[in-house]
């Protein structure tokens, strides 16, 4: 179950998406998500779905792996259009016993699951096609003119990198833990919400010290490897700018205009 | 018999691109008292395989019989069954959590819902069992030498009283004395108590000097199921699938070779010096 | 002060920690090492053994000098590990590799990882390329470098990490207990990766270990017992002392303690036996002079 958590996890594969600068996926994800809750009717999202399936394709990662990962997620998605859909008033469309259900609670449950769709798939592509590494790299460039008001930008940037390291090492030692915990006869599943938080210590505990233990061995690592903070560092893999940044630059700028314009004319 | 594995197969995430096979056709009986020994490189289905046999995975598709009950049936008390079979993982002292080492080892007993009295009974018994020395029983778990962890961790199991007990490499980063005093305890609680057990274990030394039978597992399936000076006698097999024979086993065909009448199945250092002293006519 | 020496040597090296209780009161001082003295020539390959808790990882991380001596002196390639100015030379050029795999391994992927060392030290970028394609050569983990950590095995991973080391082009390379939570197949590989380079870079090699078959080609071993070096020499020497290395809760190889054995059955072998080969050559010498 805890594997198939695929969001954020960096899928190993040649594209043209996988080969851009991080900065600009960064850019493009952050623009295609406020596009995303400007339009005002449907042509806006079929143009943002096509932008966005045009983008999955190039990137080569399979569409499946994505949706895996989408399952997390699936719950929140639905709750999010059940309280849309039962609580938005409005002309009735059908009413079972005492709930009615509304055109406008149609409208807005099915605007707003296109809407967390896109916006979650979107930024899926952006952490499948980028190694953490790079991504930080992006947002670290993308962020030094805070480093003039004393934002430590790089430190932040390097523990999100290795937090993002060590997500799938922890999943995978939660697994562990429960497991063992289960084969000592532990119970996760019966009992009221109390009972089952308090079932969840032997877990947490362990689960705390390893992190622990972990931050401790990788900071001594790091140390020996020379590491002193961001100042005098050189990068192995800089960004630059090629002639494909420039040109996914033009296309997210197209996309822009065409969808803003058509998605927000009122029919 | 006291475990029977029927045709067992386990497929991960079955139904998807990512489906793997880890285990296929595994057919296995196990008798009341046994010392089993399984061997077989990183990979082989040896942590699948075990997981099988206390319920925390069931089969893709075959049937697992513990006392002659299928486990996979919908009335069986799968609970019950963890506490029957005793699964002590891998680095086991990473799951201890309590505040001193006897509440921790109660934990497991607890979770049966014994009374109070014999919970701590059972927690004293066990801790007795590893040879913890009793000084040590309320202090910190997080306090304790490795070596000390890893036997609170044993106690925590065996406190539930299990009549099979199943070992994932139990000596894993020990020292050399500390890996010897680990499986010394293992062996005697097996003849003490004549409890079932299972030893996972990546040497072929250990393994050939305390298990009455040894499996060989590779790509999810069984190689070999036998005892130890028999499984040895494919030493070359066994390297062919990543794996050796103890070095005396290496040392006695070479032996051989050079035209010593010695017996070559010997796998024990002992059983290796009695074979040349007599070659030798040394009493 | 610049000292003409070996590559790393300690002077009566002492180092102590204060035990506290959870009030934070002095429960005690332990000693994990204890006038501790080294001197180990460029090139050599040396074995540190101990049980747990011996005190030769703490040794170790004072050549790296992430600790500090609270008696004597470390020097790393005639540095002081006490001069806060040579701290980051030192650890430029006494490179270390810890136990556990994952929790060294920064990048997420193999060749970021193996850049990390070279980025710190403010390398020009077309240098750190060459540094890590050749580094990943070295530890035969180049086809690998595009790969994630997390999808190697233990012995791999291990490999990477000796490779993120090298590539900080180090004298000297510490390994803590590198193979500890490895299989036998994984143990071997990170091992010959180690003689590797060795022999071929003449990196000077510092293992620390407690398996006794990964350093019978050491040139010289360090038993450690209580923070004290409690035996030094080569390896047929160490092995010759089957009774004093079970005390110090180690063990021989099972060549040797066969050897051991057959000698205390009154068979004439020589001391230390180490290989199956020399154990076989021994005994067929046996064979001939019974026949003579």
């Amino acid at each position: 179950m805890i594997r198939d958590i695929t969001l954020g996890q960096y899928y190993q594969v040649e594209s043209t998406i996988h080969r851009l600068d991080p900065r600009v996926k960064l850019g493009g994800t952050l623009l295609f998500i406020i596009s995303l809750f400007l339009f005002h009717n449907w042509l806006g999202y079929l143009i943002a779905a096509i932008g966005l399936c045009s983008v999955i394709a190039l990137s080569r990662v399979p569409f499946k792996f994505m949706v895996r990962g989408m399952k997390s997620i699936l719950f929140l998605l639905l709750i999010t259009v059940a309280f849309n859909l039962f609580l938005t008033p409005g002309t009735a469309l059908v009413t079972i016993w005492k709930i009615t259900i509304t055109i406008e609670g149609v409208k807005t449950a099915l605007t707003m699951a296109a809407r967390l769709t896109m916006l979650i798939i979107g930024s899926s592509i952006m952490t499948l096609t980028t190694t953490p590494n790079n991504l930080t790299d992006g947002l670290e460039r993308m962020m030094r003119p805070l480093k003039v008001v004393k934002v430590p930008v790089h430190e932040v940037a390097m523990m999100m990198s290795i937090a993002l390291r060590f997500i799938p090492i922890l999943l995978e030692e939660t697994d562990k833990i429960m497991k063992a915990q289960l084969a000592r006869g532990a119970d996760f599943e019966s009992g009221n919400i109390f009972r089952r938080a308090k079932a969840m210590v032997p877990i947490l505990v362990p689960l705390f010290i390893s992190a622990f233990r972990r931050a401790n061995d990788l900071a001594m690592a790091m140390e020996a490897r020379c590491y002193r903070g961001g100042d005098g560092r050189t990068k192995m893999k800089p960004l630059i700018y090629s002639r494909a940044d420039y040109m996914a630059w033009g296309c997210i700028v197209l996309y822009l205009v065409i969808s803003i314009v058509l998605g927000r004319i009122a029919f | 018999m006291q475990l029977i594995l029927d045709h067992v197969d386990h497929v991960y995430e079955e139904g998807t691109q990512m489906a793997r096979k880890a285990l296929s056709d595994i057919c296995l009986t196990i008798p009341k008292g046994q010392f089993v020994g399984i061997i077989g490189h990183t990979g082989s289905g040896k942590s699948t395989l075990i997981q099988h046999m206390n319920g925390l995975l069931k089969p893709t598709s075959g049937h697992i019989y513990f006392e002659g009950e299928d486990i996979a049936e919908k009335d069986y008390d799968r609970k019950k069954l963890r506490s029957k079979v005793g699964l002590v993982f891998q680095y086991p002292e990473h799951q201890l959590f309590e505040i001193d080492v006897f509440t921790d080892v109660c934990f497991g007993p607890k979770n049966l819902g014994l009374d109070k009295k014999e919970v701590q009974l059972r927690a004293f018994n066990a801790l007795r069992k590893v040879g913890l020395p009793e000084d040590l029983y309320y202090q910190s778990p997080f306090d304790l030498s490795g070596g000390q962890k890893r036997r609170v961790a044993i106690a925590g199991v065996l406190a539930m009283e299990p009549e099979v007990l199943i070992l994932d490499e139990p000596t894993a980063g020990l020292d050399p004395k500390g890996r010897e005093e680990i499986l010394r305890q293992i062996k005697s609680l097996q003849k003490e108590t004549g409890m079932t057990i299972l030893l996972v274990s990546h040497s072929m030394e250990d393994v050939a000097e305390y298990v009455d039978r040894i499996i060989v597992m590779n790509r999810g399936s069984i190689l070999y199921d036998d005892v130890p000076r028999k499984v040895f006698q494919h030493y070359r097999e066994l390297e062919e699938v990543g794996l050796a024979a103890p070095q005396v086993t290496y040392i006695m065909h070479a032996l051989r070779e050079r035209g010593l009448p010695v017996d070559a199945d010997a796998t024990t250092i002992r059983e290796a010096a009695d074979e040349i002293c007599r070659a030798y006519g040394i009493a | 002060m610049v000292q003409k020496v070996g590559i790393i040597k300690t002077d009566d090296l002492v180092f102590e920690y204060i035990r506290r209780d959870e009030e934070g009161n002095v429960e005690g001082i332990t000693t994990a090492v204890d006038h501790v003295s080294l001197d180990i020539a460029p090139g050599q390959f040396i074995a540190i053994l101990g049980h747990n808790g011996s005190g030769k990882s703490t040794l170790a991380k004072h050549i790296n000098a992430i600790l500090n001596p609270t008696e004597g002196t470390v020097w790393v390639d005639g540095m002081d590990t006490t001069d806060e100015s040579n701290i980051w030379e030192i650890r430029q050029r006494a490179g270390m590799v810890f136990q556990n795999p994952d929790n060294q391994i920064i990048g997420q992927v193999v060749e970021e990882d193996v850049g990390f060392g070279p980025e710190n030290m403010g390398i020009p970028t077309r240098e750190i390329w060459e540094r890590v394609e050749e580094s990943l050569r070295a530890v035969g983990m180049y086809e690998f470098r595009k790969a994630s950590p997390n999808k190697l095995s233990g012995g791999q991973k291990q490999r990477v990490s000796i490779a993120g080391v090298l590539a900080m082009h180090p004298k000297c390379i510490v390994l803590d207990e590198p193979t500890a939570m490895l299989d036998p197949n994984g143990r071997k590989e990170v091992i010959r990766a180690v003689r590797g380079l060795n022999d071929v870079e003449g990196v000077t090699v510092i293992l620390i270990t407690h398996y006794m078959e990964e350093i019978i080609h050491a040139d010289k071993v360090f038993v450690m017992d209580k923070g004290k070096v409690a035996m030094e020499g080569t390896p047929r020497e160490i092995f010759s002392q089957v009774e004093r290395l079970k005390e110090l809760r180690l063990d021989v190889p099972q060549v040797t303690l066969l050897a051991y054995e057959l000698q205390k059955r009154g068979m004439d072998l020589p001391n230390g036996i180490l290989t199956v080969e020399e154990l076989v050559e021994a005994l067929e010498k046996q064979t001939k002079n019974g026949r003579n």
